[in-house]
């Protein structure tokens, strides 16, 4: 595939275009709409009053991050899962929480387009893929629960429930953002997470009732990972003053909900609460990663680093 | 054809029969994602599209049909996006179901949460697997199977009828 020109004229592929009649070159479309286009079009992204637009930009960089590196983790499960329909379901997961990430870090660019790597004069990578593409580990945001290594399916359950969970408690309150945008964008992420934490609830507990083996393994996968949970409920001054502008949502403030929720779900599954201790260290918040995120990232953006003036 | 002086009719016209790419029996005015159409200018329009998921792939293909039909009507179109109020599978027109059960589909029932679930109020946890009351859109019996959740777009899940046997598609409340 060239990277720098639109394809040759008389290809094999202008069967594929859908309005050839009087379209070539960049104006061509695939059959499947594949062209970039600004996905925060039309709407209104003032910072409001008061708020310092670095504040609200470096907060949907964390939420952003959060969503983009769990999206990227569960897709590596694309046709490794148990069984086909849950195959489907991590996909499903990993599509919903890509668009979160894209209207997300496309929020924190028009917010600030200081945060936005600089690309080649003429390069075609709006800002939302800059961010996901361009940035090297130590500038990533999220926390570390989403970022490492995958293992097996009860591995995936147990991290998918513990940052939904987090994410679902912190988006409900968002709703109410004082930036339209951010408010209106978790509305939508809320009708999603819901599902996402449903699912994967309900596979903690079948696992945890299941057999010995699942039983197993799930303990295995909550003793690895609970270490982790506290990161994602600790207050970092990023977050702390977003919610201060009345755009944020302080993570303390959920963590009774949280627990409360989880609760639940270890009482279905017959848990007990994990007693190992947390991760120390400051944590993605601030920049702080595991090597896992560098091979993860590594693997993500070759491609796109390899073609910044690319078109796809 | 080209665009005359008729206001924005036609133009709201062609936007509203623009169809969806994976459920073309369903019109995008069907589907309650077409916002608004508005003139910008003599022969020019805007067209406000929300998207159903976050990361549906659909709206790119949905915003390039409608710039192109508007095109061949004569418009220089341009599409904006309306990300509140976030769409529901309420706003699926009755014709929309009815396309849908048509061509085998099963339309969604009312929305979880809706409008009695304020803006900020917590969501509550739902262990129990997911129960709809369906009929087969197929053979129209009423024992059905729920096969996954997640289907081959993010907005179906699948069923299975236990009468005729066929697999079919339910799109799902949201």
């Amino acid at each position: 595939m060239s990277a720098t020109t639109p394809g040759p004229a008389g290809s094999a592929y202008d069967g594929l275009l859908e309005h050839d009649a009087d379209l070539t070159g960049d104006a061509a479309q695939w059959a499947f709409g594949t062209d970039f286009e600004d996905p925060l079009a039309g709407v209104d992204t003032a910072v409001p009053d008061g708020v310092e637009p670095a504040v609200l930009a470096a907060y949907c960089l964390m939420l952003g991050d959060d969503a983009l590196v769990l999206s990227h983790r569960l897709s590596q499960w694309c046709s490794h899962a148990p069984d086909l329909e849950e195959d489907i379901a991590l996909a499903n997961t990993a599509l919903d929480l890509l668009g979160q990430a894209r209207l997300l870090l496309a929020r924190a660019a028009a917010a600030d387009p200081g945060v936005v790597p600089v690309l080649p004069a003429g390069s075609p990578v709006p800002p939302e893929d800059a961010l996901a593409f361009f940035r090297d580990a130590e500038q990533f945001r999220h926390v570390r629960l989403v970022e490492v290594e995958n293992g097996d399916f009860a591995h995936v359950v147990v991290r998918l429930l513990l940052a939904v969970t987090v994410r679902l408690a912190v988006l409900v309150r968002l709703e109410d953002s004082r930036d339209p945008v951010l408010a209106a964008i978790a509305a939508k992420g809320v009708k999603e997470l819901t599902y996402q934490r449903d699912h994967a609830a309900r596979w903690v507990v079948v696992l945890g009732q299941g057999t010995a083996e699942s039983r197993r393994r799930l303990l295995g996968a909550l003793d690895e990972l609970w270490p982790l949970l506290p990161e994602l409920l600790a207050r970092h001054p990023g977050e702390v003053a977003a919610a201060r502008a009345g755009v944020g949502v302080d993570p303390g403030d959920v963590a009774a909900e949280v627990d409360a929720v989880l609760d639940q779900v270890l009482a279905a599954g017959g848990l007990d609460r994990p007693a190992a201790a947390p991760w120390e260290g400051a944590g993605g918040r601030s920049g702080v990663h595991t090597a896992d995120l560098a091979s993860m990232l590594a693997d993500m953006q070759s491609v796109a680093r390899a073609h910044p003036l690319g078109r796809w | 054809m080209s665009a005359v002086d008729d206001g924005l009719e036609t133009a709201r016209e062609v936007a509203a029969q623009v169809t969806d790419p994976e459920m073309p029996m369903l019109t995008l005015a069907d589907l309650g994602v077409l916002r608004g159409v508005r003139a910008e200018g003599p022969g020019r329009v805007v067209v406000t599209l929300t998207p159903t998921y976050s990361g549906c792939p659909a709206l790119a293909t949905m915003r390039d049909d409608v710039v192109h039909r508007l095109r061949d009507a004569g418009y220089a179109a341009r599409v904006e996006v309306s990300l509140s109020p976030a769409w529901s599978s309420d706003w699926i027109s009755e014709g929309g179901r009815q396309a849908l059960r048509a061509h085998g589909l099963s339309a969604p029932g009312p929305a979880p949460g809706g409008a009695e679930r304020r803006s900020g109020a917590p969501v509550p946890l739902t262990l129990a697997p997911v129960r709809r009351a369906l009929t087969c859109p197929r053979c129209g019996a009423g024992e059905v199977d729920l096969t996954s959740e997640f289907g081959a777009t993010a907005c179906k899940a699948l069923y299975r009828c236990r009468a005729c046997r066929e697999p079919f598609e339910h799109v799902k409340e949201i």
